[in-house]
């Protein structure tokens, strides 16, 4: 674990129950105490309707690909290795969206991770600290990582 | 009505521009670029940096360093933030300055030395609003090529859009830029060659993105019964309007076409202008699917129809929207907005050569993006 050289989320006093959660394997996001929307950032107010409150509930770790698309170039240290990579948004069947990678592909073309596919959702462990919550294809359930 | 005594206007003119070489330009900052181009600019105008009482710097870091080399004495300051989404929003200010009596004169500053100081767009440093730092860097996400891929994927899945069509943008900003001296990118380029570029962030390619240099732009604004005294021949704004959709985040439902929707509507009761009127275009075309979104954004197409119409050459110069005549941000140069608005005054001024569109009088700036906006000029007062 120690030779991880990606980024790592910069976990706050606001996110650390969404890191642990993932940790345990749940998808946990901040939903407004008032009018139940799921937020995807880490903050107290809610920016449908303006309220102030907001609790940590589950969400389906199953969705469907939003958006793809594949870096051939490298941003970050860590990803050298691993270029051409993918990263779609995940649009969870609770309605949130999420930024993550697509795993369990054969050769990871665009063409096997389209847009509309089933996925659910992996748990990663990359350090002690963070899991990252990754997605594969629906019907490749039951397969270990 | 109009209080007796006023010193508002009733219009505003652009009587002075001038744009930098594009490129490497060691030696200079993104300030000195910025000067250069306001010396060009006031040259232009034909008038003294003196005579210019409102200065909005936009990009260039070190507004102090600027106006002590420069002398000037503005009544009215401000310094813009870096994005490109923020080149409007400073005509803008610009246009309020003046129509409200606040300024007489304004003159726009931009520099950017991003190619000399290794400018990245993606990596560590960019945050993209909320989250990013948790929620996108650990899965490699980054850039705004990588969002501007996602988005185009959407577009591609709901509307049939080819890459191909892209292509068509690319090849077509670069046939104009061969006719621009001061372009940076001059060799000619085709859809074979844009097919073989390489993957940045597919599916975009390299001839899909813009380019990174170094260079300064200026305008110079002052009130429409001034401009005639001008030293060039005066080119009048007709209007400016914006909207945010900065709050719907990096990824827009609708491409942002509401949005767009929201700020063609505001354009049409200000100033009657829209596709039926305009004779060419300048788009902001930070990369390729920018072009595609504003053009059916802004109701210059139908949702779905840009891309054959851009591969049917509906934006080379003998198409209904000749766009970019100066090749744009994909072949002229990254200046975020402000070498496209200092085209359309070419253009209106008359005499760009084998770019010129024939009689032009009315050219719209559209940009899409999280703070869509459009100016409008005209050769004649509204």
């Amino acid at each position: 674990m120690n030779t991880y050289d990606k980024p790592l989320p910069r976990i706050t006093d606001q996110s650390r129950r969404f890191w642990e959660s993932a940790r345990s394997g749940v998808i946990e996001l901040p939903r407004c105490d008032s009018c139940g929307a799921f937020h995807t950032y880490f903050e107290p107010w809610c920016n449908v309707c303006g309220h102030e409150g907001a609790h940590w509930d589950p969400v389906s770790p199953q969705g469907r690909i939003w958006a793809n698309c594949r870096f051939h170039k490298t941003y970050f240290a860590g990803f050298d290795e691993d270029v051409p990579y993918n990263v779609a948004i995940v649009e969870l069947d609770d309605g949130p969206r999420l930024v993550t990678n697509i795993i369990d592909l054969e050769s990871g073309s665009l063409s096997e991770m389209p847009i509309g596919m089933r996925v659910e959702a992996v748990f990663e462990a990359v350090t002690d600290e963070v899991t990252l919550i990754k997605f594969r294809p629906a019907s490749t359930m039951g397969r270990e990582r | 009505m109009t209080a007796m005594g006023s010193n508002r206007a009733s219009g505003v003119a652009v009587v002075g521009v001038a744009t930098t070489d594009f490129g490497r330009l060691e030696g200079h900052d993104a300030t000195t670029l910025g000067i250069w181009a306001l010396r060009e600019a006031a040259a232009d105008a034909g008038i003294t940096l003196a005579e210019i009482d409102g200065l909005i710097v936009h990009r260039l870091n070190d507004y102090q360093k600027l106006i002590q080399i420069t002398n000037m004495v503005p009544g009215v300051l401000a310094a813009m933030p870096g994005e490109g989404r923020m080149t409007s929003g400073t005509i803008q200010l610009a246009v309020q300055a003046i129509l409200s009596g606040m300024a007489t004169t304004v003159a726009l500053v931009y520099g950017n030395d991003g190619r000399s100081a290794g400018a990245r767009y993606g990596g560590a440093s960019d945050t993209y609003g909320t989250g990013a730092d948790q929620l996108w860097a650990p899965y490699g996400m980054t850039s705004p090529g990588a969002v501007h891929a996602m988005q185009f994927q959407r577009h591609a899945n709901r509307f049939g859009t080819s890459a191909d069509q892209l292509g068509a943008i690319s090849v077509t900003f670069r046939e104009h830029a061969l006719l621009n001296p001061s372009a940076v990118m001059r060799k000619r380029i085709t859809l074979e060659d844009y097919r073989e570029a390489r993957f940045i962030c597919e599916p975009l390619r390299l001839l899909d993105y813009c380019l990174i240099n170094d260079g300064g732009v200026a305008m110079i604004l002052t009130r429409a019964d001034r401009a005639r005294d001008a030293r060039a021949k005066p080119v009048y704004i007709h209007g400016v309007a914006q909207t945010s959709r900065i709050a719907q985040g990096e990824f827009a439902e609708d491409f942002g076409y509401g949005a767009m929707q929201t700020v063609a509507t505001r354009m049409r009761s200000m100033t009657g202008s829209g596709p039926d009127s305009v004779d060419a275009l300048m788009i902001y075309d930070n990369f390729t699917p920018s072009v595609i979104f504003a053009l059916e954004g802004f109701g210059f197409c139908q949702p779905g129809e840009a891309g054959a119409f851009v591969e049917e050459g509906g934006l080379s110069l003998t198409g209904r929207y000749p766009a970019n005549t100066s090749g744009g941000h994909l072949s002229e140069s990254y200046m975020q907005g402000w070498a496209l608005n200092v085209e359309a005054v070419r253009q209106l001024r008359r005499g760009l050569g084998a770019r010129q569109v024939s009689e032009a009088e009315t050219v719209q700036y559209i940009q899409g993006g999280p703070l869509p906006a459009t100016v409008v000029y005209g050769t004649e007062p509204l």
